[in-house]
């Protein structure tokens, strides 16, 4: 009997008093909560029991991502889906409601696709390229609970779900950036990671509760509502800031200027890692937060999107330059991740969501498939990174080299390559708004040709540098076939059929743009190619050395210099003025009462803890009893 | 027996623990039995209490000074239970944990099982004499515990902690006394329901309930170290013995808060109001400053000392939230069971980590993942819990908070309230416990290790490890499911309001 009545307490504790009926219970309705809750399902088992079924746990990770990406797959065929019933998680009637609902529309539908299908792929990658690690299950158990986490940022229905899943993705990304927690320098760039997304979510609660506090709710559906941000717009310089704190967790998440020095240490982490989490999905997030948010900066006075829009230019310019002199080869694709995410966050600021989608979409396969290509030559060279110790191995791992090439041309936005297509759109969201931006997105465009063509003159074409790299191999199957499969939507992602989703989310007509586009596109190919190869082919060195490029415009050393001139000092002001100031006015002032008091006790022969103690007490009650007896 | 004893009973079970061990039955097994059956007791009595009505049940009185309307009188809203449930997990926890004592275990464990006791005796008195009482004999044996058994300069730490509390429970006696003795003498009783009922403090002039509530702020607040009257707890949680860390950071303090939302807030809504801004302001500092003492902190177990100082500051600007609705007191009770129960299951890891290592020091420590697992397992998702990542039950509790100083602040005119500048300020704690926190775990489980273990150290016990599990699973259980909490807090709160008008 009372378990009965407990257990329906408890349904009632998620899903409120009336409870799901059958009709709730569908396989298509389905389908989202499986594709959530496998991966999670995994990351505890392998956690709880499988830590020493090393296979086991690699096979449950593998085919918990398979499930999602079938589910991811049912999702997008079905049309006009259901809504769904939201669980109710933390609900206070009349004061508060957070709820984990599941929102499906073109666009989370898009996004499930590209997070499932390339998480898969890396899934599978990783069983080579952690074949003999000793942590491998410790591996996959956080490969699980980052799907997991990333589906939940894709699906949430409202922004407190999203900040849920926002901090979980930064745990995982914690766990797997400090995988090899030996090295003090995995250790350092995962705690530094964890740390400057915490500035960032600082940002982004503060907004949420803004958001909250002003419209009653963080519904997305009901956020959106006209009425709603009619409202919200009502004050302009409210909102305005709402959405720039909202803004500055994206800041975070995708390794924006100032907070992006996490993301080149994050390539500490293992390749796969790095592919998957550091350039594909997880650090998209702050841009599908902000597509996902759109209508609010929209409603939003001017000031907010111009703060965007050049927030991500400037990333995007620094890190471009940045990228031209990295010697690593997977700091190289971290600085260019850094630069495409500036492009897309610009976007969003161009009023152009739909373009910074699309770019998300293709640069997360051909921008995955350049690092798992880049994590093939490492993993062949024993975990040489350095560019200049490699060489001419397009003849001896003709597989990966020629990957490569195509997720680089894609990358450069080539004609016939998904890139072309999307930075097609970013070009004319781009010319819409003024020359200026017009201008630096085309020398962005350049610089990327030229760092893209550098890392690839380098390491594939030339001769070799090291005894390494002249006694390299085809990496195995297991290894490139993903690499294969990922070529296919780096060249064809692009096309319309992919197009037509995305016009279904935002009703944004695909205009025609002038000329002058597509001619700034191929002269920005042409230039930046031109200059890699004058420069770099046949080289032994590099011949450039601009001191403040390899030294990342020296933000980081600034920021070294911050923390260890004013956080730490102020840090230990305030220890030191603890210690000393309050406990000087407060404890030694104390320490003469009782020292006082002590003297007179002595005076009574008594003299140890327990008697004090009990004397304290003895007092308060004879207090208390004068005061009765009064 | 009438089920009205069941919260009498859960305070007598550790009591007769202590009567069992002092007539000589094994100390240690008496007290894990006794706390374990408290721990069965206290879930019954959440099953057993009904949710929808809320406010007071399985009241038991007997009148014990009737001319000034003193009576044993006990009984449990859902805030009691809360507290109760907290006491009666931490306590089976702080009995279990390994190392126990070798020294005069007998007087250790009857110190520990007070402590239990007194704290579930004030949890459970709705009289104030008794409330009071109960939780001076709490302290006692705390004192003891860090003056016999604790490490490093522990006889400097039991002493400062004596002074700090014994002066801040005598200002908390006066301002009771005063709050009692200001009534009109058919109005004066004990009894803390007809206080509220009768709402006779909220009619004494403002200026009156002004200068009570202060006492009452000063008195409640240093039993919670608030800023300025927190130095007693880092140094003396860092000498104390793991339990009795535990049990005091993890459930007696919380004796303060309770006080603060059962008796001070609703009582004198007066009183509240005048000293708000300067509890936003010390509660900021509590954040702020505290926390930035936390990191600059180079040994684990003052650190966590610091740290439980400024988790404080959240639970105090819950309780100033309370004028916007039950949602910041709630989002208290909320963090009062999550930070009770991450902050004993961090002490404990910290005295298993000083009994394997022999230091805390961070600069002599490191790299101890690879032969502590599942320690560093453990201590991981302590830290992240305590950090209030999703998933946790701190979590929703801070986001409560939060969100309540929020609406607290949107109540008032347009523009930047006081209110945005706390909860803006009180974020940043967020930020600053990530910061040393993830120090913390890093520079003693993670990189190269810098300590050469004894070679038979071996990672944690299975007893250990049920202890750790327990505490993690509750807190992933609340972190899951808040609304378990919620459900069993927001209508007693809502009725506490009721009962007196709060501000």
């Amino acid at each position: 009997m009372i378990f009965t009545t407990l257990s329906s307490n408890v349904l009632a504790l998620f899903f409120g008093e009336d409870q799901p009926s059958k009709a709730h219970c569908n396989m298509v309705t389905a389908l989202p909560w499986i594709a959530l809750f496998a991966p999670l399902i995994s990351a505890i088992s392998i956690t709880l029991f499988l830590q020493r079924y090393k296979q086991l746990a690699v096979a449950v990770s593998i085919s918990a991502c398979a499930l999602s990406f079938v589910a991811a797959v049912g999702i997008y065929v079905v049309d006009g889906f259901p809504d769904l019933r939201p669980l109710n998680w933390l609900n206070i009637p009349g004061a508060f409601t957070a709820s984990i609902g599941l929102l499906i529309d073109p666009l989370s539908e898009v996004m499930l696709l590209v997070v499932t299908g390339i998480g898969l792929l890396i899934h599978i990658y990783s069983a080579g390229y952690m074949k003999k690690d000793a942590g491998k299950a410790r591996y996959y158990a956080g490969l699980s609970l980052f799907m997991f986490s990333m589906l939940g940022i894709v699906l949430a229905d409202n922004f407190f779900m999203m900040f849920i899943f926002w901090e979980l993705v930064g745990v995982s990304s914690y766990t797997l950036i400090g995988h090899w927690f030996g090295r003090e320098s995995a250790a350092e760039a995962a705690k530094k990671a964890f740390i400057v997304n915490r500035i960032g979510d600082f940002g982004y609660m503060l907004g949420i509760l803004m958001l909250w506090s002003a419209a009653g709710t963080v519904v997305f559906k009901d956020l959106f509502e006209s009425d709603t941000l009619a409202h919200l717009a009502a004050k302009p310089v409210y909102l305005g800031t709402a959405v720039l704190l909202v803004f500055f967790g994206a800041v975070g998440k995708s390794a924006q200027v100032p907070l992006h020095v996490w993301l080149p240490d994050a390539m500490e982490g293992p390749t796969p890692v790095s592919a998957l989490i550091h350039a594909a999905t997880m650090v998209a997030a702050g841009v599908f937060m902000l597509v996902r948010s759109f209508p609010l900066i929209e409603a939003a006075p001017e000031f907010a999107a111009e703060t965007i829009l050049w927030v991500g230019l400037t990333t995007s310019v620094l890190a471009a330059l940045m990228a031209t002199q990295q010697d690593d080869i997977k700091r190289v694709l971290a600085y260019s991740t850094l630069s495409q995410l500036g492009y897309m966050i610009m976007a969003v600021g161009l009023s152009a969501p739909l373009a910074a989608m699309f770019h998300l979409s293709t640069h997360a396969f051909f921008k995955a498939l350049l690092f798992l290509g880049a994590g093939a030559v490492i993993h062949m060279l024993h975990h040489e990174q350095n560019i200049w110790k490699m060489g001419g191995l397009l003849r001896k791992m003709p597989v990966t080299a020629g990957t490569f090439l195509c997720a680089t041309l894609a990358l450069m936005g080539m004609p016939l390559f998904s890139g072309y297509f999307s930075k097609h759109e970013l070009f004319a969201a781009a010319i819409h708004h003024s020359p200026v931006v017009f201008w630096l997105v085309v020398g962005i465009a350049a610089l990327t040709c030229f760092y893209m063509g550098r890392l690839f003159i380098v390491v594939f074409l030339s001769q070799a540098r090291s005894a390494q790299a002249s006694h390299a191999a085809e990496a195995p199957l297991v290894m490139s076939l993903p690499l294969i499969i990922l070529t296919l939507p780096t060249i064809f992602s692009g096309y319309d059929f992919v197009l037509k989703n995305f016009e279904l989310f935002l009703n944004r007509a695909h205009e025609k743009v002038a000329v002058v586009v597509d001619v700034a596109g191929f002269a920005a190919i042409g230039l930046g190619l031109g200059c890699a190869t004058i420069l770099y082919l046949n080289r032994q060195a590099d011949p450039l050395h601009i001191q403040l490029f390899a030294r990342r415009f020296f933000i980081d050393t600034f920021y070294a210099i911050f923390v260890r001139m004013v956080h730490d000092p102020l840090a230990k002001l305030m220890g030191w003025m603890d210690r000393w100031i309050l406990d000087a006015v407060v404890i030694r002032g104390g320490a003469m009462a009782v020292w006082v008091t002590g003297f007179v006790l002595r005076l009574l022969q008594i003299g140890n803890l327990q008697v004090y103690a009990l004397i304290l007490a003895g007092g308060a009650a004879t207090v208390l009893f004068l005061i009765i007896l009064r | 027996m009438s089920q009205s004893t069941l919260p009498i009973l859960i305070f007598i079970l550790p009591l007769a623990g202590t009567l069992m061990i002092a007539l000589g039955l094994a100390p240690r097994f008496v007290a894990i039995l006794t706390t374990g059956l408290m721990a069965f007791c206290s879930v019954a009595l959440w099953i057993a209490y009904t949710l929808t009505p809320g406010g007071f049940q399985f009241v038991f009185t007997i009148p014990v000074v009737s001319k000034l309307d003193i009576s044993f009188k006990t009984g449990v809203d859902g805030l009691g239970v809360l507290m109760l449930f907290l006491t009666s997990i931490v306590s089976v926890a702080a009995m279990a944990i390994r190392p126990g004592v070798e020294t005069r275990p007998r007087l250790y464990y009857i110190c520990l099982l007070l402590i239990s006791a007194g704290a579930a005796g004030a949890f459970s008195s709705l009289d104030l004499f008794f409330f009071y009482s109960f939780h001076e004999l709490a302290l006692i044996p705390t004192f003891l515990l860090i003056g016999i058994w604790g490490h490093g300069n522990r006889t400097t730490a039991a002493w400062r902690a004596t002074i700090y509390l014994g002066v801040g429970s005598f200002v908390l006696l006066i301002g009771l006394i005063a709050m009692i003795f200001s009534l009109s003498p058919e109005a004066r009783t004990f009894d803390i329901t007809e206080l509220l009922k009768t709402k006779a403090t909220a009619s004494l002039p403002p200026e009156t309930q002004s200068w009570i509530f202060l006492l009452l702020l000063l008195g409640f607040g240093s039993l919670v170290s608030l800023v300025p009257f927190h130095s007693w707890a880092p140094h003396a949680y860092a000498s104390a013995p793991a339990p009795a860390a535990m049990l005091h950071a993890g459930v007696l303090k919380k004796f303060g808060l309770l006080g603060l939302i059962r008796v001070a807030q609703p009582l004198l809504p007066a009183g509240a109001e005048t000293w708000l801004h300067p509890l936003l302001v010390l509660l900021c500092l509590n954040v702020v400053f505290i926390g930035l003492a936390t990191v600059s902190q180079r040994k684990l177990d003052l650190m966590l000392g610091y740290s439980s100082v400024m988790h404080m500051g959240y639970l105090f600007l819950g309780i100033a939230a309370w004028g916007a609705g039950v949602l910041g007191p709630v989002g208290t009770a909320t963090l009062i069971l999550a930070h009770g129960l991450s902050v004993a299951l961090l002490f404990g890891l910290a005295g298993e980590i000083r009994s394997k290592v022999g230091t805390l020091e961070f600069s002599e420590t490191g790299g101890l993942a690879t032969k502590l697992p599942l320690l560093a397992f453990f201590f991981s998702l302590a830290a992240f819990a305590s950090i209030g990542l999703p998933g946790f039950a701190n979590f929703p509790g801070e986001l409560m908070v939060f969100a309540a100083g929020f609406k607290a602040a949107a109540g008032g005119s347009d523009g930047v309230a006081p209110f945005h500048i706390a909860v803006g300020v009180a974020l940043l704690g967020v930020l600053i416990s990530a910061i040393y926190m993830l120090r913390a775990f890093g520079s003693l489980f993670l990189g190269k290790p810098h300590i050469r273990l004894a070679p038979d150290v071996r990672d944690t016990c299975l007893g250990n490890r049920l202890v750790f599990s327990l505490l993690t699973i509750a807190l992933l259980l609340f972190g899951f499911a808040p609304g378990l909490v919620t459900a069993l807090v927001a209508p007693s709160i809502e009725a506490i309001g009721s009962f007196a008008g709060t501000p």
